[in-house]
C-alpha cells in the first residue's frame, strides 16, 4: 500500500500534536493515530434540541459540540483557549471586550463564517433565549462588527474577562446567521439538524434512538478529525447502557450515565477506564433546601442543627460507593480560582444538634418528637431518594419526624419552586466553573417565583445580595476571589440551602478510545483529535 | 357484506368510549403537578423564568385548561393529533415511526406465545398427571411468576455479556446501512431476546388455558363418538378436540393485546427498543400531553382491531357463532 501525500501530511500532523500534549496520556501513545472508525456514545436522556446557542446543558453539548463550535473552549491547559476566536482583549473599564475571529472557516453548507454570525448568536440567541446566557449577557448592549473578523462586545456594566471567557466555553457557541435570520428561532429546523463549523457534520437524528455525525472533510484544523463517524445512542435504562458498554456496542458513557453500582464495578474492569479526568469542569453537590417560611426553619439554629444531625461521610461511603466527599459550601474545592479554602462548616455531631434544637425552644414532646417536616426529593439522580431516606432517619435520631413526599421530577420542581409547597427539599446543584454562572442564583433574592434552582426559600440577605452583585462585576481577579470568599462564609453561616456533598462526574470509557479526556470538559469538547484503536 | 356491517357497528360503539377516555385522560393529566416545560427545565438542569414563559406560550400552555381542551377536541375531530412537545413534530408522525417496532414485537411475541403455549398445553393434556405434564406445568408457573424485566436482564447477562451470542439491545445496528434481507436478518437478530422475554410470560397463560380446555373437551360425548367410529388418537385430537379447545385461547389473545402493549413498556426499556411503550412512558414523565393522548388513541384502535379480527376468527372456527346471527 502506498501512502498518499495527504496521508503523509496527516500522520505528520498527528505526531506534532502528540508531541505537544502535556499529559501522561500522550506519552502512552507511541503509535501514530489511526484514521477511521465509528465511535458510539451513550446518552441517558434526550434533549429536544440540538442547538447549544439556545440550550445550555451537558446533554446538548455531548452531541452538538462536535458539530457547532464556541468562540473559546477549555483546552489541554485547562484554561480557555482559542477556537473560533483567535485572540481577545478587554478595555480598561471592563465594559468592552474585543474578539479577533479565525479566518478561512466555513460553515458546513459552504458559506464563510464571519463576525455577523457572532453578533447574531450573541444578540438574538444567547441574550434572548439561552438558559444562563440571558443572565450572563443581561448588560450586553451591542456587538459591533467593524470588519468581517472582529467582534466587539459592549456592556453597560463591567464584565470580568475571566468570567466571560470561562462562561463562553459553555455559553458561547456560534450558530450561522444566514440559517436563522428572519425565521422563528425556536421553530427553525436547524435546531434539530444543526449546521456548524465543527469537525463533524450532522447526518441524521432519529428521535428516541440515535444521532449520527460524520467527518467534515473541509475542517479548518487541517488533517482532523480522525474518526469517520460518531453515533450517539439514547439508552434511558441505565443497566441496559452498562450492558451496551460491556458488549462493545458503546465506547463511552459520560456524566454519571451508568448506575453507581456499575461505575464502582467497572473500575476494576481491564477493558474500561473509569475516571473523573476530563470531566473536572463540572462538579455537583447533593443539596438540602430549607423553606424558611416555615416557623421552625426560619430559625437559623434549627437549620444548623439539621446539618449537624446528618453524617455525610457515612452517606458518601455507604450510598455513593465513596464517589465524593463532604462539601465545604457552594464553591467546590476543585474550583481553584475561587475556592476560599474553608473547612466543612458543619461536622456530624448529634449532641450539638440536640443542644441547638433545645436552645431554639423545640423540646422533645410526646414520643420524643420535636416537630414534623415534609421533605420533597427532586429526583435528578438515583442517589436523591437514597439521601431523602437517609435524612429522614438521621433527623429521627434527633427528634425531627420527616415525611417524604414522592413526586416525579416535573412534579417536585413545581411543588418546590413554584408553589413553595415544601419544608425541606433535596436535589442536585451543579457548579459550572464560575460561581456567577449557575451558583449565585441559588442565593440571590429576587428570582421570579417558579424558576427552578433559584432562591425560592423565602430567605433574603442584603449582605449576600450585595456580595453577589459586586463579585459579578468586579474585574480584578484577586478582589473577585475575596468577595466570593465572603459570600461562602455568609451563606455557610446563614444556611438557606445546605450543600452536603461535593461529587465529581464519572465517565466510563473503553480503552479502545485514544486521546480521551485530555481537557476539563472533554465530553463536551470537539473530539477533533480523538481516535480509536483498530479492532 | 355482513362482515363490514359488523365492523362498522363495532367501531360506532367504541367511538364514544374512546372520546370519553381521551377527555378523562386530558383532565387527569392536568391534575399531575408540573407541565412539559417544567420537565424540560429539569432535563436541561436549569433555566430562567423568561425562557419558561416563552416555551409555555410556544407549546400553547398559557391558555386556560378548558380552552386547551376544546382546542384539542376540535383538532381531534379533524383527525389531527396535534404537535408533540418532546419531539417537535406532529404526533401522528412520531407514533407512526414507533408503531412498527411495537407491532413487530407484539406480533412475534403473541404468535410465539400462542403457538408454543398451545403445543405445550396439548402435550401436557395428552400426558396428564405424568412427568411431562408435571414438568411443563411447573415451568409454566415459574415463567408466569417471574417479572419480565428480570428475565430481560438475565437474558442480557447470559446471552449478550457472558456468551456474546446476541446483541444486548437496540432495534438494529445503527449506521451500518444494511438493506433488504441483511437488514431483516439484523432486526430479527436484535429481536430474539426481547421477543423471548415478552413471550415467556404470556406463554404460560396459553399453556394452562389450553391444557384445561383440552382436558375438558376430551371428556365430551362427541370425542367418545369420534373414538368409537375408529379415528386414530391424533385424528381425534387435531380434527375434533383441538378445534373446540382453541376458542378460550383466542379469547385470551383479544384480552391480552392490550396487556401486551403495557408489558412492552418494560421490555422496550430494558432492551432499548424505540417502540410505543417507551414513548408512552417518556410522554408521561415529560408531561407531553398530545403524544400521550395520541398513543392512547392509537392503542385503543389497535385493541379494537385485534378484537374485531378475533371475532371473525371465532366465526370461522365455530360456525354456530355466525349462524346465530
Amino acid at each position: 500500500m502506498t501512502m498518499t501525500r495527504r496521508e503523509a501530511l496527516l500522520s505528520g500532523a498527528g505526531m506534532v500534536l502528540a508531541a505537544t500534549l502535556p499529559q501522561g496520556a500522550a506519552l502512552a501513545q507511541a503509535a501514530p493515530p489511526h484514521r477511521g472508525g465509528v465511535m458510539t456514545v451513550h446518552l441517558g436522556s434526550e434533549q429536544r434540541i440540538l442547538n447549544p446557542a439556545l440550550r445550555a446543558s451537558t446533554g446538548v453539548y455531548v452531541i452538538t459540540s462536535k458539530i457547532i463550535e464556541p468562540l473559546v473552549d477549555l483546552g489541554t491547559s485547562g484554561r480557555p483557549e482559542p477556537v473560533l476566536a483567535t485572540s481577545w482583549a478587554a478595555s480598561e473599564d471592563g465594559k468592552t471586550v474585543t474578539f479577533k475571529l479565525r479566518e478561512g472557516v466555513k460553515w458546513h453548507d459552504g458559506k464563510p463564517f464571519t463576525s455577523a454570525d457572532v453578533q447574531y448568536s450573541a444578540m438574538e440567541q444567547w441574550k434572548v433565549h439561552l438558559n444562563y446566557g440571558t443572565t450572563l449577557q443581561l448588560y450586553l448592549d451591542a456587538v459591533e462588527t467593524p470588519d468581517a473578523h472582529t467582534a466587539v462586545f459592549r456592556y453597560s456594566r463591567p464584565m470580568p474577562l475571566s468570567l466571560l471567557l470561562r462562561a463562553l466555553c459553555d455559553l458561547g457557541y456560534i450558530v450561522p446567521r444566514h440559517v436563522f435570520q428572519g425565521t422563528n428561532v425556536l421553530e427553525n429546523p436547524a435546531n434539530t439538524a444543526p449546521i456548524g463549523t465543527g469537525p463533524y457534520k450532522f447526518v441524521e437524528y432519529q428521535r428516541g434512538q440515535y444521532v449520527i455525525a460524520e467527518r467534515n472533510p473541509d475542517y479548518w484544523r487541517e488533517g482532523f478529525p480522525y474518526l469517520d463517524r460518531i453515533v450517539w445512542r439514547f439508552i434511558t435504562d441505565r443497566s441496559a447502557a452498562t450492558a451496551a458498554l460491556e458488549t462493545g456496542q458503546v465506547q463511552l458513557s459520560a456524566y454519571n450515565g451508568l448506575p453507581l453500582a456499575d461505575i464502582d464495578r467497572l473500575k476494576t474492569d481491564e477493558r474500561f477506564e473509569v475516571s473523573t479526568r476530563g470531566v473536572e469542569a463540572n462538579v455537583f453537590n447533593n443539596t438540602l433546601e430549607f423553606n424558611t417560611r416555615r416557623k421552625e426553619l426560619s430559625d437559623v439554629r434549627v437549620r444548623r442543627a439539621i446539618a449537624h444531625a446528618v453524617d455525610v461521610n457515612f452517606f458518601v461511603e455507604n450510598f455513593l460507593y465513596g464517589l465524593g466527599k463532604p462539601a465545604t459550601g457552594p464553591i467546590p474545592s476543585v474550583s481553584t480560582e475561587f475556592f476560599p479554602n474553608n473547612p466543612v462548616p458543619y461536622a456530624f455531631d448529634k449532641a450539638a444538634s440536640e443542644k441547638l434544637l433545645d436552645e431554639a425552644g423545640y423540646k422533645r414532646g410526646a414520643g420524643g418528637i420535636r416537630f414534623t417536616l415534609r421533605l420533597v426529593p427532586i429526583q435528578n439522580g438515583e442517589d436523591v431518594p437514597l439521601l431523602a431516606t437517609f435524612i429522614q432517619q438521621s433527623l429521627a435520631a434527633v427528634g425531627i419526624r420527616v415525611e417524604i413526599v414522592q413526586l416525579d421530577i416535573a412534579g417536585a420542581l413545581t411543588n418546590v419552586y413554584r408553589d413553595w409547597n415544601f419544608d425541606l427539599a433535596t436535589g442536585w446543584h451543579q457548579y459550572r466553573g464560575d460561581p456567577a454562572v449557575s451558583t449565585t442564583v441559588w442565593y440571590r433574592s429576587g428570582s421570579p417565583k417558579g424558576s427552578p434552582w433559584t432562591n425560592q426559600y423565602g430567605w433574603q440577605s442584603d449582605t449576600v445580595d450585595k456580595l453577589i452583585d459586586d463579585a459579578a462585576t468586579e474585574i480584578d481577579p484577586v478582589k473577585r476571589k475575596a468577595l466570593y470568599a465572603d459570600f461562602v462564609k455568609a451563606v455557610n453561616d446563614e444556611l438557606p440551602v445546605w450543600m452536603l456533598t461535593e461529587r465529581p462526574f464519572y465517565a466510563v470509557t473503553s480503552k479502545k478510545v485514544q486521546n480521551h479526556h485530555i481537557s476539563p470538559r472533554w465530553d463536551s469538547g470537539d473530539w477533533h483529535d480523538t481516535w480509536l484503536l483498530p479492532s | 357484506m355482513r362482515v363490514l356491517a359488523l365492523a362498522l357497528r363495532r367501531l360506532a360503539a367504541s367511538l364514544p368510549t374512546l372520546f370519553l377516555i381521551l377527555i378523562g385522560l386530558f383532565l387527569l393529566l392536568q391534575l399531575a403537578p408540573g407541565d412539559t416545560v417544567d420537565a424540560l427545565m429539569a432535563q436541561m438542569g436549569g433555566g430562567d423564568p423568561a425562557m419558561a414563559e416563552q416555551l409555555r406560550s410556544f407549546y400553547g400552555l398559557d391558555a386556560p385548561v378548558l380552552i386547551q381542551l376544546s382546542r384539542y377536541i376540535w383538532r381531534l375531530v379533524q383527525l389531527d393529533l396535534g404537535f408533540s412537545a418532546i419531539y417537535g413534530k406532529p404526533v401522528a408522525s412520531v407514533i407512526l415511526e414507533r408503531l412498527p417496532v411495537t407491532l413487530l414485537l407484539m406480533g412475534t411475541s403473541l404468535s410465539f406465545a400462542f403457538a408454543v403455549g398451545m403445543a405445550l398445553g396439548v402435550l401436557a393434556a395428552r400426558r396428564v398427571n405424568k412427568w411431562p405434564d408435571a414438568l411443563i406445568s411447573t415451568l409454566g408457573l415459574i415463567f408466569y411468576a417471574t417479572p419480565s424485566f428480570w428475565f430481560g436482564m438475565m437474558g442480557i447477562v447470559v446471552f449478550a455479556i457472558r456468551l456474546s451470542w446476541l446483541p444486548s439491545g437496540g432495534f438494529e445496528e445503527i449506521g451500518a446501512g444494511y438493506t433488504g434481507l441483511t437488514r431483516v436478518a439484523d432486526i430479527a437478530w436484535h429481536l430474539v431476546l426481547p421477543t423471548a422475554t415478552l413471550a415467556l410470560i404470556f406463554l404460560s397463560t396459553y399453556l394452562r388455558i389450553m391444557r384445561a380446555s383440552m382436558l375438558e373437551v376430551l371428556t365430551l360425548d362427541f370425542v367418545r363418538t369420534a373414538r368409537a367410529k375408529g379415528l386414530s388418537q391424533t385424528g381425534v385430537l387435531v380434527r375434533h378436540v383441538l378445534r373446540n379447545a382453541l376458542l378460550p385461547g383466542l379469547t385470551l389473545i383479544g384480552l391480552q393485546a392490550g396487556t401486551m402493549l403495557g408489558g412492552s413498556v418494560v421490555v422496550e426499556s430494558v432492551f432499548n427498543l424505540p417502540g410505543l411503550g417507551r414513548l408512552a412512558y417518556e410522554s408521561v414523565v415529560q408531561r407531553d400531553l398530545n403524544t400521550l393522548l395520541g398513543i392512547v388513541f392509537v392503542s385503543a384502535l389497535l385493541v379494537i382491531l385485534v378484537n374485531f379480527i378475533i371475532d371473525m376468527l371465532y366465526a370461522k372456527l365455530d360456525p354456530r357463532i355466525s349462524a346465530e346471527r
